[in-house]
């Protein structure tokens, strides 16, 4: 049994390194918006798809005009993904304006309601799009990377099984670490991400200090909502078949990771994703081998939710957050 | 032309009357010095003035133009900066982040250098701790923070709210004699404070306000010798 494990984790570390990186990017739109808004933005998941299906279009218009086998695949991908992001982005702003802002003195509660709603009307909006244009509404786009990769583990230590993988998860993997890199470097050393940590820690303060507060919660928005897009693009790409409903399981997910590692903190949200894409895969791969076939992979969805609960029992503020205090 | 002139201000704090007619002003190079107890409306008058309190009546203008419940990011860069109650620090930016933050609109990175060597002049503890937390720091140290990142706009008009709230005697001394400083150079300042006699020792006029109205107004050394001043704040 033990030797099953150890032969397979190789693969489970390739595997949940990449859901992993893909959890940690949609976990960081969740979390920067949490943090300056208080707001759980349930919306985040279809921001997400959205992406998955723009990114798809552009690939199948590509491969209609011939410029797909034109290009080399990974300047096809650079410029999917800038644009699938500035258009996310844009969308994540819009919603923000649109939706949440007139309500930024209600409730919590009815702003919840309202990301939910948002979320359904994305959905519904991309399926109804979909369903014109191409007769089905789950879409398969063209595959970008052909290629197989091998990890030879074995040649490290005997015990190890080699790992195999689609060159897209090596892609997928490097993309959504720069990305974090970027954003890392975007949140802690530029003046506008200076900006959002101030608005996040204190909003009326930091709009004596000339900041315009909306502005800059619209560009919060605007950047989570184009890493949660260019993820989605990644996730097309990787998987090739995407439906309108795929925002919200990973969005759930992708959540629980922010939550994991303290809601409102990035590098929080980046450590909860890989946590939890490891943790996933790995039960996936040996949750049937460790129960005597009780339980199968399949139960491996279960697993996240399981980490969610004892987290929100024994370290409600996450492995990185800090206890929340009210302020005086 | 008054630097900030408030006529006829009302303003609700909730669902509460917190400011009722008040009128006030305060004129280039003054040090002007706002007085009264603990939920009189001092806080609030400074709120409204930079448009976190909304103005139900009357008007507010700065330099004669009309700046009533204009949003607080406009009014700071028109000049006016404001070191709020309870310092208010961004606890988990850096000091140097905290100053620099005060500079946000400031484009230009020489400027910026400039006033933040300004400031250190000031408060040279400030530079021994760039790196810190700023909510890793004592009351005073954020005192002198807070007082720095306002000076970072380079403002006109200077509003401290009860600045010497919480501190050691020493240390709030030091903070009026910076104040006092500042002023020398040009900066008019108009100040809120529960420690009356302190306040209205360095300042050149005074306001007394009491259940959101103004109730006595005068020249600071007029107001430290009124009967009525010294009954209710410096018994």
């Amino acid at each position: 049994m033990l030797t099953d494990v150890i032969q397979t984790l190789p693969q489970v570390i390739v595997d949940g390194l990449t859901l992993g990186a893909v959890y940690a990017v949609i976990a960081i739109g969740y979390t920067m918006v949490y943090g300056i808004l208080e707001l759980i933005n349930f919306a985040h998941g279809e921001i997400f798809m959205t992406g998955a299906f723009i990114g798809t279009a552009i690939l199948l218009t590509f491969s209609g005009i011939g410029w797909l086998s034109a290009m080399p695949a990974i300047i096809v991908l650079i410029i999917v993904l800038i644009a699938t992001s500035i258009l996310t982005g844009f969308l994540g702003m819009g919603i923000e304006r649109v939706a949440y802002r007139p309500l930024r003195n209600a409730p919590k509660l009815i702003t919840l309601i309202t990301a939910i709603g948002i979320s359904f009307l994305l959905q519904d909006i991309i399926r109804f799009i979909a369903e014109v244009k191409k007769g089905n509404y789950i879409i398969t786009g063209p595959s970008l990377f052909t290629g197989k990769m091998k990890l030879e583990a074995s040649s490290l230590w005997p015990q190890f099984h080699d790992a195999s993988f689609k060159s897209t998860f090596l892609v997928v993997l490097i993309t959504a670490i720069i990305m974090m890199l970027v954003l890392d470097l975007f949140v802690n050393h530029t003046k506008w991400g200076m900006a959002i940590r101030a608005v996040a820690q204190d909003r009326d303060t930091a709009a004596l200090m000339t900041i315009n507060v909306n502005k800059v919660i619209s560009v919060t928005f605007f950047v989570g909502s184009a890493l949660g897009g260019a993820t989605g693009v990644l996730f097309a790409v990787q998987y090739g078949t995407i439906d309108p409903y795929i925002g919200f399981i990973l969005g759930i997910k992708a959540f629980t990771a922010a939550v994991l590692g303290g809601i409102g903190n990035i590098r929080g949200a980046m450590v909860g994703g890989m946590v939890i894409g490891m943790l996933e895969m790995f039960a996936a791969a040996n949750l049937s081998g460790l129960t005597g076939g009780v339980f199968g992979a399949e139960y491996k969805d279960v697993f996240a939710f399981i980490i969610l609960i004892v987290v929100l029992i024994f370290k409600p503020e996450g492995l990185f957050g800090k206890a929340a205090v009210e302020k005086v | 032309m008054h630097v900030l002139e408030l006529t006829n201000v009302a303003a609700n704090y909730g669902a509460i009357q917190a400011l009722r007619d008040i009128h006030l002003f305060v004129d280039e190079g003054e040090i002007v010095t706002l007085i009264g107890s603990n939920g009189a409306g001092k806080s609030t008058t400074l709120k409204s003035i930079n448009g976190q309190v909304k103005v139900k009546a009357g008007s507010i203008t700065y330099r004669g133009n009309d700046i009533t419940n204009l949003p607080a990011h406009q009014t700071s860069l028109m000049g006016i900066a404001q070191v709020p109650e309870g310092r208010r620090i961004f606890p988990k930016l850096s000091v140097k982040e905290n100053l620099l933050i005060g500079a946000f609109s400031v484009k230009d990175k020489n400027t910026v250098e400039d006033r933040m060597e300004r400031i250190f002049g000031y408060f040279p503890k400030l530079k021994e701790r760039l790196e810190q937390k700023g909510g890793t720091m004592s009351g005073g140290e954020q005192q002198m923070l807070a007082m720095g990142r306002a000076l970072m706009m380079n403002p006109q008009l200077l509003m401290l709210d009860e600045p010497s709230m919480g501190l050691a005697p020493i240390i709030v001394e030091q903070i009026f004699e910076i104040i006092k400083e500042l002023n020398k150079e040009g900066v008019t300042i108009l100040l809120v404070e529960q420690n009356a006699f302190q306040s209205l020792q360095i300042a050149h006029r005074g306001y007394v306000i009491q259940t959101g109205e103004i109730v006595l107004e005068g020249r600071g050394p007029d107001l430290i010798r009124n009967e009525q001043v010294q009954e209710a704040y410096l018994a």
